[in-house]
């Protein structure tokens, strides 16, 4: 146990540091939410959503809406450590820097889970379709952590390249296809209601894609931010 | 540290031309014409071989970029490099020739197949890599975040192809377009299976010999970094 507190001790710090910030300042998030409602009116108009069509792209528009305001947030949630020279001050803390990428990680995970709670049900009452399934919940949960995980590996590399703001999707959507391709036929199975039988290998890539991307953010993260 | 070529690789370079030659030779002499598909099939095994040489290069900078993090030997950074840049065109050369294979044995130029998109997804992923490095001027920086994303890109590979394939096993309009070695839309007869083998050896003969070339390239333009920078120090 005592090896584990302190690590866990950094990691909350960083949490919190990342929630009070954001709850002073609302920046993020609040961004994060009025592009994903964009999102969808764009879709709604340059698909022509009828009743028909919509009911088998929901899931498709979901997770677009979602990983985009994703990278937004992702982005902007490495920028603001970097511009004002505050991540030195986090490397510069005697912890773990682990800790500082599962803090970073998991606020990020936070903040894209917000934007979720409040775009599904937006969604739902646009389309007056029902949305409240606990399998879709789950879906998001596991969906978010992989694409946050991964996202913010690649978005400490971005910030500190010339290119930054430009260069976290070019980097982060190739790798992110297998997730994004498994979590819609995971939402889609769910929303259809068929049986779990029929999508359950795409449950089982979302799974495998979060604990192996868990994994080498773990072990690489180390390397990103050592100078 | 001589700065001629080394004798070793002159040999080199002739054995892989021979052994390209051979190979050439052997697929418009040696190997039978195919019955349906005729002569378009002997594109067949310049692509595969062309993708084998490709996926041996990002396997091989994976594997360089994991010892780099563990080392901190810049030579593997430059092996990592040398690795994705001769894997990139190798796999667009297997994409061009695929395609044009394509469109006489499945009457389009591209279709959403497993194989095909995988492939195009890596391409990007490793042209990322490219603009990655090419944002970022410490040296050592660079190395550092390139074998980092060099193992992320290759992870990621695996999982594309399997979560795409499971998405076309639900619509089976794509299934039989697969790979014809692989879903044996024709037999290979043992001579093709010769010329393919020798094929491959070619292109791995290829592959090394770039590798080497493209290493020796990459330790020079680093020696002339180091010396840009003693001079403006």
């Amino acid at each position: 146990m005592n090896v584990v507190t302190p690590f866990v001790r950094a990691m909350n710090a960083v949490i919190w540091k990342d929630l009070a910030s954001e709850w002073r300042s609302r920046e993020m998030v609040s961004a994060m939410l009025v592009f994903a409602l964009l999102v969808i009116f764009i879709f709604n108009f340059a698909l022509e959503l009828n009743p028909q069509v919509r009911a088998s792209l929901t899931s498709g528009i979901l997770w677009v809406t979602l990983t985009f305001a994703g990278t937004l947030g992702l982005n902007r949630s490495m920028a603001v450590e970097k511009d004002r020279g505050c991540l030195d001050g986090l490397l510069l803390a005697p912890v773990d820097r682990t800790a500082i990428f599962f803090g970073k990680a998991i606020g990020n995970f936070f903040f894209m889970l917000v934007v979720a709670a409040i775009i599904v049900p937006i969604y739902s009452i646009l389309y007056n379709v029902n949305l409240f399934n606990p399998g879709l919940i789950a879906t998001i949960i596991l969906g978010a952590w992989g694409y946050v995980a991964v996202g913010t590996l690649l978005a400490s590399m971005a910030v500190q390249a010339r290119t930054r703001d430009v260069l976290l999707p070019i980097l982060l959507f190739p790798v992110a296809i297998p997730l994004l391709v498994a979590a819609v036929k995971t939402s889609s199975g769910f929303l259809d209601g068929s049986p779990i039988t029929d999508f359950v290998s795409y449950l089982n890539i979302l799974i495998v894609y979060d604990v192996v991307f868990t994994a080498v953010a773990f072990m690489v993260f180390d390397s990103v931010v050592e100078e | 540290m001589s700065e001629s070529k080394p004798r070793w690789l002159t040999i080199l370079d002739i054995a892989t031309i021979a052994i390209f030659a051979v190979a050439a030779g052997m697929v418009f002499l040696y190997a039978p014409l195919e019955v349906s598909m005729g002569q378009v099939q002997k594109i067949f095994y310049f692509h595969t071989a062309a993708f084998w040489t490709g996926m041996l290069g990002f396997g091989c900078s994976m594997v360089a970029g994991i010892i780099y993090l563990r080392t901190h030997n810049h030579i593997w950074d430059v092996v990592e490099l040398a690795g994705i840049e001769i894997a990139l065109v190798f796999c667009l050369v297997g994409i061009i020739a695929g395609s044009i294979w394509a469109y006489p044995a499945w009457n389009t130029w591209w279709t959403w197949d497993p194989r095909l998109t995988t492939v195009t997804i890596m391409e990007l992923a490793y042209f990322a890599y490219l603009m990655l490095r090419a944002g970022i001027d410490d040296p050592d920086r660079r190395a550092r975040f390139g074998a980092v994303y060099s193992i992320v890109a290759f992870l990621s590979v695996p999982l594309t192809f399997f979560s795409i394939r499971l998405f076309n096993t639900i619509h089976p309009v794509v299934i039989g377009s697969s790979d014809p070695g692989a879903a044996g839309t024709f037999d290979m007869t043992s001579k093709m299976v010769t010329t393919f083998m020798i094929a491959l050896l070619a292109f791995t003969f290829v592959f090394i010999d770039l590798l080497w070339h493209r290493i020796r390239l990459g330790k020079l333009a680093d020696k002339i970094e180091q010396k840009k920078l003693s001079l403006s120090e």
